[in-house]
């Protein structure tokens, strides 16, 4: 405990990191890949685990939305779906993987669905899926990321992530969401 | 409106911050599955050591670094090229043992602990003791038998992060039955 008593440095009063520092790749993806195991020993199915890397990237979004709305908004969120959506496709995606999404879709079939598509995702890159295990799609640690961002800014979604055209994650949004965009639209 | 961050990519490199977020996720999810902080501890060293004993072979195949004569070479060989390679920082070598079998890495910006602040009730977490279980691990499979642990922590208000190394012993190969 004698540490404690000691003068600890309070997060608030540094300055904010401007982002531009890089990382090994190899670090990321030993780091990553540890998460996975670690997460895979303490479930017993594909969908409980993408559950539990989606868990773990939401811990990731609550964070980087403050982040990146502070540095890169300066403090303005976005009302607008269509515009939350090019935020997330650009700068989001720029600030953790150093490039915008591939794709931005909207479903044919559904007001409520949207897709990011991107083809190769940074975090599976290193990753083999096993024969048994083929729908599993460790991105769903991305998808986390993507739904607390969404939720952050009032934009409450579910996101997961599926093998199609490399990897799509869909955007479900709530109905409450379409409706209030259609309103705001609609001004 | 917005500034865009332009970052000239490196296929080799990723964000620190979705790096240091990621171990962050990480450590909170121990903490929430075991509930005490040894036991948080002794789980990040265990991953640390996976990662050492899988690092190393990049280590090698990219570094260009041959066998070291010594440990004091093995010291420099650790923080000008491992640390700076992996981590994108070089810590200072120092408080060698008058034997020449125990030094310290002086830590100032350890990408692990930005946005980091240690909740009360956890003085004993060592937060980035992965640290310690990747050089463990690494160093093993050169045949180097070290044991690695936190002296200054910077999220116990140090001033800066100590980790501090011990030779033990050399590894001998183990050659399998049957062969002389």
């Amino acid at each position: 405990m004698a540490s404690f008593t000691k003068q600890r440095s309070n997060i608030l009063e540094k300055p904010l990191s401007k982002g531009k520092g890089e990382i090994n790749l190899s670090t990321f993806a030993l780091l990553f890949s540890e998460m996975v195991q670690y997460s895979q020993n303490r479930v017993y199915s594909v969908p409980e685990l993408q559950t539990k890397l989606s868990d773990l990237g939401q811990h990731v979004g609550t964070r980087i939305v403050d982040l990146l709305m502070l540095r890169e908004k300066g403090f303005r969120r976005e009302v607008k779906l269509l515009n939350m959506l090019l935020f997330i496709k650009g700068n989001l995606w720029k600030n953790l993987f150093g490039k915008e999404a591939d794709k931005l879709e909207h479903a044919n079939d559904d007001e409520r669905t949207y897709y990011i598509i991107e083809k190769e995702p940074l975090v599976n890159k290193f990753i083999s899926v096993p024969k048994d295990k083929g729908t599993l799609n460790c991105a769903s640690y991305v998808a986390g990321i993507i739904e607390a961002v969404l939720n952050g800014c009032n934009f409450p979604a579910k996101v997961t992530a599926h093998w199609h055209k490399g990897t799509t994650f869909m955007i479900k949004f709530d109905e409450s969401v379409i409706a209030r965009d259609k309103i705001v639209e609609g001004r | 409106m917005s500034r865009q961050t332009t970052r000239a990519v490196d296929p080799r490199k990723v964000s620190g911050e979705l790096f240091t977020l990621t171990y962050g996720s990480l450590v909170a999810q121990l903490l929430k599955d075991y509930e005490n902080d040894d036991e948080v501890n002794k789980q990040l060293d265990k991953m640390g050591y996976n990662i050492g004993v899988r690092l190393i072979e990049d280590f090698l195949a990219r570094s260009n670094v041959g066998r070291c004569q010594d440990f004091r070479e093995t010291a420099d060989v650790i923080a000008k090229v491992g640390f700076k390679m992996y981590l994108g920082l070089t810590p200072v070598v120092a408080n060698w043992s008058p034997a020449g079998d125990e030094f310290s890495l002086l830590i100032e910006n350890n990408p692990l602990i930005d946005f980091v602040e240690l909740p009360e009730g956890h003085s004993h977490l060592n937060f980035s003791n992965i640290l310690c279980g990747a050089l463990r691990g690494a160093l093993e499979m050169v045949q180097m038998d070290v044991a690695v642990w936190f002296v200054q922590d910077q999220l116990k208000g140090d001033n800066l992060t100590e980790l501090r190394l011990r030779f033990i012993k050399r590894l001998e190969d183990a050659v399998p039955a049957g062969e002389d």
